[in-house]
This record gives C-alpha cells, structure tokens and sequence, in this order.
C-alpha cells in the first residue's frame, strides 16, 4: 500500500522523498506559491505555501511528506494569512499592473487574485529602484522583483550559469546580476536561457515581445491560477 | 593590493569557505571591498562575484564604498542608551567633525551606529577598527580625538582605552572552581566516553543558547550518523542585545569551554571544531589562539589527544563573524562558515544530520561546551542537584541596565526575579526584558517569576529599567533593531519587521489614529506565526509583550478622531515650499482643521 497523508481531510498518496507539495501537486490539491517550481530545488522564502503540519506551520514546498501528517491547506486564517503576505510584496515594490506588460501573464497578480486581494492594506514603501534595459533582449525592472530567487536558480540548476543573485540584507535586499559592470548586457545571458522566462512577476521580460498576445487572451484571463498551476506543474512533476 | 590579496588567499589556503577571513584583512586593510579586490578574490577563489558581493552587503562590517582609515561605531543598544549614548554621540559629531553615518570629507574618519557590542554593563561602548572601546566618556573622546589627528594606529593606542571588564558577581556552580587543562578530558577517557555521555544526560544540561535543546540527545543523535567527518560547532555570535556573559567566558574561562568543544568531539567522533566568534569580540582573538596552542602544546587538542585509548584527533578553528544578529541562528552561522551570506536553512534537515558543508554537526553555545566540561568532572549528579525538574543546574546571566552592579551572576534555576533584583542592588523597578529584544519583557507585577524554561527562558541577557525609563522607547529600540538585523530571506520577516518599525514610529510619533493599534497587533501575529526563523518569530516580543501588559500607553499615543492623516502633513510639504522658495502662513497646513 501507498503511503498516505491527510490534506483537508482527503487522503493524498505520496513517494518516499516527496515534499507536501509535490504529494500535493500530483494529486490535484493546489497549495498557493510564487518562489516553488518543480524543476528547481525549493526555497521556502515567499512563504505562501505555509500549511498546517500537525498542527505546525510548515513551507509545503520545502518540507517532506511523512505517513501520518494532518496537513491543513485550505484553511480560511491560512489564505487571510497568504493574502496578507501577497499584499506585503505588493507594497514592497512598485507594482503598477494596469501598466505592466506581464498583467495578465504574471503569477504575483493571478495569486492575488486567486486570494480575494482587493487592495494593498499595508503601507507602500516607494522604494526608490532601477531599470536595467542595458541588454539587446532582456530587461530587468527591479521594481517588481520578489526575490524568490527563480531567475538565481534557473541559472544556477538549468542554465549553468551564474547570471544572478541576491545581495543585501533585510528590506535591502536586492537581485544582482553577474557582471564587472553591474550591467545586464555584460552578463554571459541570453534570451533562449531558462533564467530569462522564469520570472514570476514582470521583474525580467523579454524585450520586444510585450504586446503580441493582447491584454484579454493571456494566460490567466481564462483560468485561474491554481488549475493553470497544477496543469503545468503535475507534467513537470511526471518528467 | 594585487600582491596583498594573493598572499591573503594563500594564507587563507584558496578555501571558499574562508571569504569572510579574507574579507575582514581586505576591509581592515583597505576600510572598504574595492572592486579590483572582488575581481581578483573571486578568480582565486574560483567562486562568482555575485558571491562576494552579496555577502559584503549582507554584513554590516563590510562596505563597498571607502569608511574612513578610522572607523568608528558607536553601540546603539537600549542599554547604551540609558548609559548616555546620546550625549555621546552628540559629542564624538562635534570633537571629530564628523555626522553619525557619514565619512569625514578627508577620509579619515568614519562614524555609524552598530548593533549591541556586548559591553552593556560598561556602555556607552564603541569600536574603533573593530576593537573594542567601553565606556566612553568626554575624556576618553578628547584623547581618541588627538590619536586620530595625529594619525597614530590603533594598535598604537593606550590600552586603558580598551580595558574590558568582566565583572563577575555571583558564582556558583561553574564560574566558582576552575577545572585545570584536561582535568575533563582525563576523568572522561578514565570513566569512559559512553558513560561521561549518560552523565550528561542525567545532569539534565539543556542548551544554554535559549532553545534548550536537550545537550546529550544532540550530541547522541549527531554521534549516530554514519559518517568519520562530524563537526564541533561552538556559536560565541553572541548578538542578543542585553547579553555579555559569552564574552567573560571565553576571556576567563576559555579552556573551559574548549574543554567542552574537545569532549564533545571525542564522543560524537570530530575531528574538526569551530569557534564562531562574533565580529564585535575581536579583541579576543589573539588570546583565544594563543591558548589553543597552549592545549596544543599540552597535548590537548592535535593528533591523538592525551594518548586515549580511543584515538581522538580534534583541532579548534576561530572564525569571525561581520556584524550580522542572524548568525547566532545556528543553521545561519553554519552558512557564515561556509562564507556565505548568513541565511537560515530549511529544516529538515537538521544541522545534526546535515551541517557544515552537508557533515553532521553539533552547534552548542558557549556556556553548554563549558557546563558539560564542568559535568565530565564532577558527574552528572553534581548538577542535576540544583535547579527545578525541568531546568537542571545553574544560569549564566548578563545583569544591566538600572541597577548598582551590572555585571555577571550565576543564578540557580528557580531563581525569583526579585532575588535577583535584591542580588544586583536594583531599586524602583519598572520591568525588566528578560532573554533581550526577542525575550519577554515583565513588569514590577511579575517579580515572583522564575528563571527557568518552564517559565522565564534566557539565553542570559537580563536588563533592567526603573520608573524613569519610557517603555515604548525600549520597545522603539528593539523595534528597529529586529528591522535592521532580519535577514531578508522569508516575506513575513523581510517586509514585516520593515512595517512594525514603520507602524510603531506612526504611533509613537503622534500620528496614529483609531484602528492603528489594532493594525499594529494583527501584523505582530502575522510575523510571528509566518516568519520562517527564531529571528522574525520573535520580532514582535517587544510589541506583543508591552501591548498586553500596558495597552493605555500605547492607546494614549494615538489623536482622537478617525480622520487623522497618518503622517505629518505640514512636514510633508517640505519640498515644495523649498521649490516654491515660500514659507509664508498659507503655505502651511494644520494637521487638523480646527472646529
């Protein structure tokens, strides 16, 4: 028999060396995230995915599935605390998605969505940051960064490169590039890198490409992010 | 600088994991990381300069703009505070012309505030290059003002200027009888290594750091581990404002504590240890190796160690922290020794499975190593004798703050805060924080509490304040302190911790309003219980602590009507009456229109 854990109640199977969330994931319950993809090595920084561990507070995406966890996922103080994290990167950075070229493709703003946000709550810091348009076909616009280290570790792990980090230290932090310059364009970077698309807000964009899908037809202006999560996220699961 | 830097890293034998060694000589040498210097460190070091860069923004000692060739710092802890830091401060910008946080316009002196230095009970203290200056006086600032203009190094300085003291007060069961070099180790080969482990267990020594992870379970599931590689980790980042009691054991009682190391060793199988020793206590670095050689001339740490009949091998490596709190997490004081950026790790899985470059690990605080030296002599009966049934023997506490003897007190178990309060000589007492910023802060209603886990747990900083002192400046202080040191990894502590300082500066500034306190307390509970360390989860104590038990102070702070702006209004129109060159009456405005 298949080893089990409990998720809000449902009986979810899991291998040896799962996390919660790729036991999840494989199952069809969706556990909110942004700094988790499932080819990457977890992080466990952005926190969204916090479920309930026998009665612990646990990151899913770092954690592993062991027999006889009651795990809660669903839970409505867990989602007002996800949606309370959600609005803590908004006011962060600067995010302004009715003028963003990622609206619509961008997983911050389908999250939030997902969560009910219907405002920032917290005050904004207005963060004084800059753009680094310096590539031919890359763009880093730091002002909606979330740190969640994908482009760090798409780089690191898929790429073998080392394109980006995160440098600095508490609200300081801030995503450098590998460079003598400091400057995207003298990176060893390129548009076909994994570094480059893996962004899950509008932080680094493809130049050149903002507008070829129109505002209306893009990713999650037809479904939600947890099913366009789980049915991307389960096919890289069984890769 | 080229040759420097090579010599630097051979010295430093090529070793990654020696980037913050090697960036305290750059940083001493040149009072900045120079580009040219990340460039060639990281070719040697065959590491990205994303690497180095990140962490030398990542520690407050490094900087990648010049400081000054004198860089000074100033301790801002409450309890410099209530030593004068102010007037100090205030002194020190108008003797050396120089503004807090800037570089003299000559280069020659640089002047910043610094996390608690560890000499709170002889504040307001400083550090100049490092080393450390207590108890600054005018005096003292006249004197260092004419070394610096004469330009005179600071190894060149008069001593006085740098005589830290230990004040211990009370002693008990481990400051009382000093135990001679392998007296330890000796008793602990005769009786045997199993068996001095079951003394440790039945003395009931908890970890001394705070957490009190039971010592002998550690050391126990570390030895299980299948490997011949186990690591001796001894955490002497002793950050937690309020705390000195580290820094007085590894200056009188370090064979103590390397004792502790060098057992731990021989029992769980390592044969390498560190000393994670906080920036802050460099002026204890040369005394600390010069007594490792000691014990390596006695036979006590090296090949074969006492010529045992279990062959132990164990060597000792002290290593600097850069002005970084967070280390004294353990998984993040691992990553600091591995030079990186000092990021607490997921868990599982456990520094005890997984330390120090992947190795099983035990990381113990200072005062663990030197009570499980002190057990191996004397047995584990001897300790479990004092204290409650929860927490065996005795505590090393850091008194200061308002009272006549600040300084060192060994304390049972058990101890009421008022015999402790009559012990220091402590009189009019308003409250006292109890374990510092991330412990609980008590008022003069809870003097019959007790220090022990069960009910008051400390990793021994103890400060007191009397009636004079203004609870939401403490809580202010440690407010911003938990801002400055969180380390960024995790939202609820990067972002969160950023708020609380914002939220409370609004309260405590006079621009609150109704619903503010409120706002205040749900965002407290919301980095407590998502913050992914001890560091966010503790970062709202200040506020939870002193909002339970003194909410009309923090009521009364805020203006009566639900209206009220949420910032100064007329301040914020600064600017524009700069632009507009105007400072008439119209260009003002009122907070509040009246009637």
């Amino acid at each position: 028999m298949a080893k089990t854990i409990m998720i809000d109640g449902l009986s979810i199977p899991f291998e040896e060396g799962q996390t919660i969330m790729q036991a999840a994931t494989d199952a069809g319950v969706y556990i909110p995230h942004l700094c988790h993809h499932p080819e990457f090595s977890p992080h466990g920084s952005c926190k969204l995915c916090t479920v309930k561990v026998n009665g612990r507070n646990c990151s899913a995406c770092t954690f592993p599935a062991m027999e006889g966890q009651e795990v809660i996922n669903n839970a409505k103080d867990l989602n007002a605390d996800r949606q309370k994290i959600t609005q803590m990167l908004f006011v962060e950075g600067n995010h302004f998605c009715p003028s963003c070229e990622k609206t619509g493709n961008c997983q911050l703003q389908a999250v939030a969505y997902h969560l009910n946000m219907l405002d920032d709550h917290f005050p904004l810091f207005y963060q004084h940051r800059e753009v680094d348009a310096s590539h031919a076909d890359l763009l880093i616009d730091h002002n909606r960064c979330i740190f969640c280290t994908l482009c760090v570790r798409a780089s690191h792990e898929h790429d073998g490169k080392e394109v980006f980090a995160i440098s600095g230290r508490g609200i300081n932090k801030h995503l450098i590039v590998n460079s003598e310059s400091g400057l995207l364009k003298d990176t060893d970077v390129s548009a076909k890198d994994k570094a480059a698309h893996i962004c899950p807000t509008g932080a680094i964009l493809i130049k050149h490409t903002a507008y070829q899908v129109p505002i209306g037809e893009r990713i999650y202006d037809h479904q939600q992010i947890d099913q366009v999560s789980l049915n991307s996220e389960q096919v890289d699961h069984d890769k | 600088m080229q040759t420097f830097i090579e010599d630097l890293i051979t010295k430093n034998n090529y070793q990654a994991t020696h980037l913050l060694a090697v960036l305290r000589a750059v940083q001493a040498q040149y009072h900045h990381i120079p580009k040219a210097a990340i460039e060639q460190i990281a070719k040697l070091l065959l590491i990205p300069r994303t690497q180095i860069i990140g962490v030398i923004e990542f520690y407050s000692f490094f900087h990648l703009t010049p400081r000054g060739q004198y860089e000074l710092l100033i301790s801002d802890s409450i309890t410099d505070h209530m030593l004068g830091k102010h007037e100090m401060t205030a002194y020190i910008e108008q003797k050396l012309n120089v503004k807090l946080g800037e570089v003299r316009t000559d280069g020659l002196v640089s002047f910043d505030n610094t996390s608690c230095t560890g000499l709170c009970d002889q504040g307001p203290a400083a550090l100049i290059n490092g080393y450390a200056l207590p108890h600054l006086t005018p005096a003292k600032i006249d004197q260092m003002a004419d070394l610096i203009n004469q330009q005179l190094p600071v190894s060149a300085w008069p001593k006085v200027l740098f005589d830290v003291k230990d004040n211990v007060i009370k002693s008990s069961l481990l400051l009382a009888h000093c135990i001679q070099p392998g007296e330890a180790l000796h008793t602990a080969f005769k009786r045997g290594l199993k068996e001095t482990l079951k003394e440790i267990d039945m003395s009931g020594l908890r970890g001394r750091g705070g957490a009190g992870f039971k010592t002998a379970t550690k050391w126990q599931y570390c030895s299980e581990e299948k490997t011949d590689e186990h690591i001796v980790v001894c955490n002497a980042d002793e950050g937690e404002p309020g705390t000195f009691k580290d820094r007085v054991l590894l200056n009188a009682y370090a064979h103590h504590v390397f004792e502790g190391m060098t057992l731990c060793a021989a029992i769980i199988g390592a044969k390498k240890g560190f000393l994670y020793l906080r920036g802050e206590y460099l002026h204890l670095y040369d005394q600390l190796n010069a007594i490792l050689a000691d014990r390596h001339k006695l036979g006590l740490l090296g090949q074969h160690i006492l010529g045992a009949d279990v062959d132990v091998d164990f060597d000792i490596e002290i290593c600097l922290g850069a002005g970084a709190y967070i280390c004294g997490e353990e998984s993040a004081l691992i990553e600091s020794l591995e030079g990186k950026m000092g990021v607490p790790r997921n868990r599982p899985p456990y520094p005890v499975t997984q330390g120090y470059l992947g190795k099983p690990t035990v990381v113990n605080n200072v005062e663990t190593f030197m009570a499980a030296a002190k057990i191996a002599v004397n047995g584990g009966e001897w300790f479990a004798a004092m204290g409650t049934e929860k927490s065996k023997g005795t505590k090393i506490l850091s008194i200061c703050g308002d009272c006549d003897n600040p300084g060192i007190y060994e304390v049972t178990f058990g101890a009421s805060i008022q015999s402790i309060l009559d012990d220091c000589g402590a009189k009019d007492v308003l409250g006292i924080q109890i374990g510092g910023p991330s412990g609980t802060f008590i008022s003069n209603t809870e003097l019959a509490r007790k220090i022990a886990f069960e009910d008051l747990a400390t990793g021994g900083s103890f400060i007191i304040f009397n009636n004079t002192r203004n609870i939401l400046d403490i809580v202010n202080n440690f407010t911003h302190f938990f801002a400055h040191e969180s380390c960024g990894f995790c939202t609820p502590c990067r972002v969160g911790t950023s708020l609380l300082k914002n939220q409370l500066d609004k309260i405590v500034n006079g621009h609150g309003s109704a619903g503010d306190v409120v706002a205040l307390e749900e965002l407290c509970q919301l980095v407590k219980t998502q913050s992914h360390c001890g560091l966010g989860q503790t970062a709202a104590n200040p506020i939870l602590t002193t909002l339970e038990r003194y909410p009309e102070l923090y009521q009364a702070q805020l203006k009566k009507i639900s209206y009220e702006p949420g910032f100064d209004l007329d301040a914020a129109l600064e600017t524009a009456r700069r632009l507009a060159n105007r400072d008439d009456a119209a260009a003002h405005l009122t907070q509040v229109e009246e009637g």
